[in-house]
């Protein structure tokens, strides 16, 4: 039973379905990752992948639809009732606690999956419980040398680091990572891109990337969406021979 | 760490506080240990809003109900013959703490400019409740006497019942710097930093923020009992929503997110309302202006001005 294999996939989406008014975000999305799978997203933009990881993530409410997660239904769970089965996201806009510090930043991630916060009086960013994990993560991620900096201060690159540092600590069995080299420069993105492949087979991911280089070197599989309809599923190299993909957005003609 | 200037203007500023017993004894200005007695009260309100206010983004325009409910727990046991300090205390927190728990329940569902009309439309019922009930003096008010301790601590002596205040202020203020500063701290000010993000990360903020809003709710509610103790009367006044205001004022011009800066900004609050008030009544007028450029070039009020970078936890 310890076989990845013999336990299916870790999440699996079918049937989802968003309208935002007369926009159709999801239309009845089926989508599954498999364990120690890339499985990436890609689309143009409005195709509706930052709705659909925010909805498997548990900040927006879907209109119908189911998400079976480690072999349990999520959908209606809150967003963090999610996070502490094992969900993790990033964020495509950069979303950090600005004013706290680079380790705090990653120390809160770690409280928040230690037990319950009513505890009022022990100092916390002083607790070897809570920022000896974070160091570490930092060391990884390598923002080390930056721990103490207050995190409005780190250049945009080390804030894109940062935020996949936040949804490591939380030690998730899925990563939701919502377009991880957003507004990166090529060098910064390459950094990235290497460590996602470092990463690669430690943890499940949802891989939303533009840039396509990166996404046909790390995925295991891709889907193409758009407006909000997965036109094709399947690995880099199906992908890359699909015709209504190269033609819907490839920009190639068939 | 603070800085120096900072330490040392605590250091004063204690030291001034104790010795003011005995020095306004001494130059028989019984009135100045009786302002700077009710400056320590509203400094301990000022100190609790500043835990929603600054440290939690919740934005509470009602501030002044928990202040109306310790001294009416006061006020009200002492009508009907129950003077025992330590019961009034245990009811003047218990009452703040089940009207924080019903006021946070409602307005935390909401943000932003609801979450300030409901907080203010909710200690405005309160208010009129006071006014309605005639049988505690309705907007008349109601006397009230002392509580009663021990033998030995009679607080009908004016110089135990500043020491008992200015007890209850240090221990405040001792209070929120733990809780700030604790997991609890943590959580509180990263939902005030993103919320969305805390929620994403694992943290239910609803439960801790209420729990927030009841424990700054109590402290106010302590304050509430003081003030009945050094006026002996109680009045629905105390819940008015100007009372309100003006303990955000207090916060706003002390330095918002400051453990310390609430309580200079009551005490410049209440000393320019003693001085100014002398000369006219319209000393909103003068007041107002200052106001509005200490929020606009101090944003962390006079403390904030004080040498010293600020963060959350000082
Ligand atoms: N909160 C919202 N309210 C209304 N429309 C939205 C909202 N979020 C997204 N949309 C719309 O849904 C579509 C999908 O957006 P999005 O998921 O951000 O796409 P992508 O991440 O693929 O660029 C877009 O047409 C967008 O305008
Ligand atoms: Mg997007």
């Amino acid at each position: 039973m310890t076989d990845p294999i013999l336990k299916g996939p870790i999440l699996k989406v079918q049937g989802l379905n968003k309208h935002f008014g007369g926009v159709v975000a999801t239309d009845n999305l089926d989508f599954d990752v498999e364990p120690g799978e890339i499985h990436a997203v890609i689309g143009p933009n409005g195709a509706g992948k930052t709705t659909f990881v925010a909805q498997i993530a548990g900040m927006i409410k879907s209109d119908s639809g189911s998400i079976m997660f480690d072999g349990g239904e999520i959908a209606g769970l809150s967003a963090h009732a999610r996070s502490r089965r094992g969900l993790a996201r990033s964020f495509q806009i950069t979303s950090i606690f600005k004013e706290f510090t680079v380790i705090e930043n990653v120390a809160m991630s770690i409280q928040a999956h230690d037990g319950h916060s009513f505890r009022f009086w022990r100092r916390a960013n002083t607790d070897p419980a809570l920022m000896d994990p974070a160091r570490a993560l930092l060391d990884r991620v390598g923002l080390g040398a930056r721990a103490e900096i207050v995190a409005s201060n780190l250049a945009h690159g080390e804030q894109r680091q940062l935020e996949i540092a936040m949804a490591l600590a939380t030690g998730p069995k899925l990563l939701l990572l919502d377009e991880p080299t957003a507004g990166m420069g090529p060098e910064d993105s390459q950094s990235m891109a290497a460590f996602l492949r470092d990463i690669k087979g430690e943890y499940s991911m949802l891989l939303i990337e533009h840039d396509m280089d990166t996404v046909f070197a790390l995925a295991d599989r891709i889907t193409v969406l758009v407006y909000g309809r997965a036109i094709a599923t399947g690995t880099p190299e199906e992908i890359r021979g699909n015709d209504e993909v190269r033609a819907a957005y490839l920009g190639e003609e068939a | 760490m603070m800085s120096r200037a900072k330490i040392l203007c605590l250091l004063i500023g204690f030291l001034v506080l104790v010795a003011i017993p005995p020095a306004t004894t001494a130059l028989d200005a019984d009135f100045y240990m009786g302002l700077a007695a009710r400056m320590m009260i509203f400094a301990i309100a000022a100190v609790s809003l500043d835990l929603l206010l600054g440290y939690g983004g919740m934005v509470s325009f009602g501030h002044a109900a928990y202040l109306g409910t310790g001294s009416y727990a006061v006020a009200i046991l002492a009508f009907y013959g129950i003077t025992d300090g330590f019961l009034q205390f245990a009811v003047a927190v218990g009452a703040s703490a089940l009207v924080a728990l019903i006021i946070g329940f409602i307005c935390l569902r909401t943000k932003g400019v609801y979450f300030i009309m409901i907080t203010l439309a909710l200690t405005q019922m309160l208010y009129f409740l006071g006014i309605s009930l005639e049988e505690y003096g309705g907007d008349d008010g109601i006397n009230t006497d002392r509580s009663e301790f021990f033998e030995w601590f009679d607080l009908g002596d004016d110089t135990n019942l500043y020491y008992l205040i200015l007890f209850f202020l240090v221990l405040s203020l001792w209070i929120s710097w733990r809780l700030i500063n604790s997991r609890f701290g943590m959580v509180i000010r990263g939902s005030q930093s993103n919320d969305d993000r805390m929620q994403a990360i694992g943290f239910p903020t609803f439960r801790y923020k209420l729990t927030m809003f009841v424990i700054a709710g109590v402290i106010c509610g302590v304050a509430g009992f003081l003030l009945a103790n050094l006026t002996e009367f109680v009045t629905p006044e105390y819940m008015h929503w100007f009372r309100s205001g003006e303990i955000m004022i207090m916060v706003l011009v002390g330095g918002m997110g400051t453990l310390f800066g609430p309580v200079f900004g009551a005490i410049a609050y209440l000393l320019f309302e003693e001085v100014i008030s002398d000369f006219t009544e319209h000393w909103m007028i003068i007041f107002g202006p200052i106001l509005v450029l200490l929020v606009l070039f101090a944003r962390k009020g006079v403390w904030g001005m004080l040498p010293g970078r600020e963060r959350g936890d000082d």
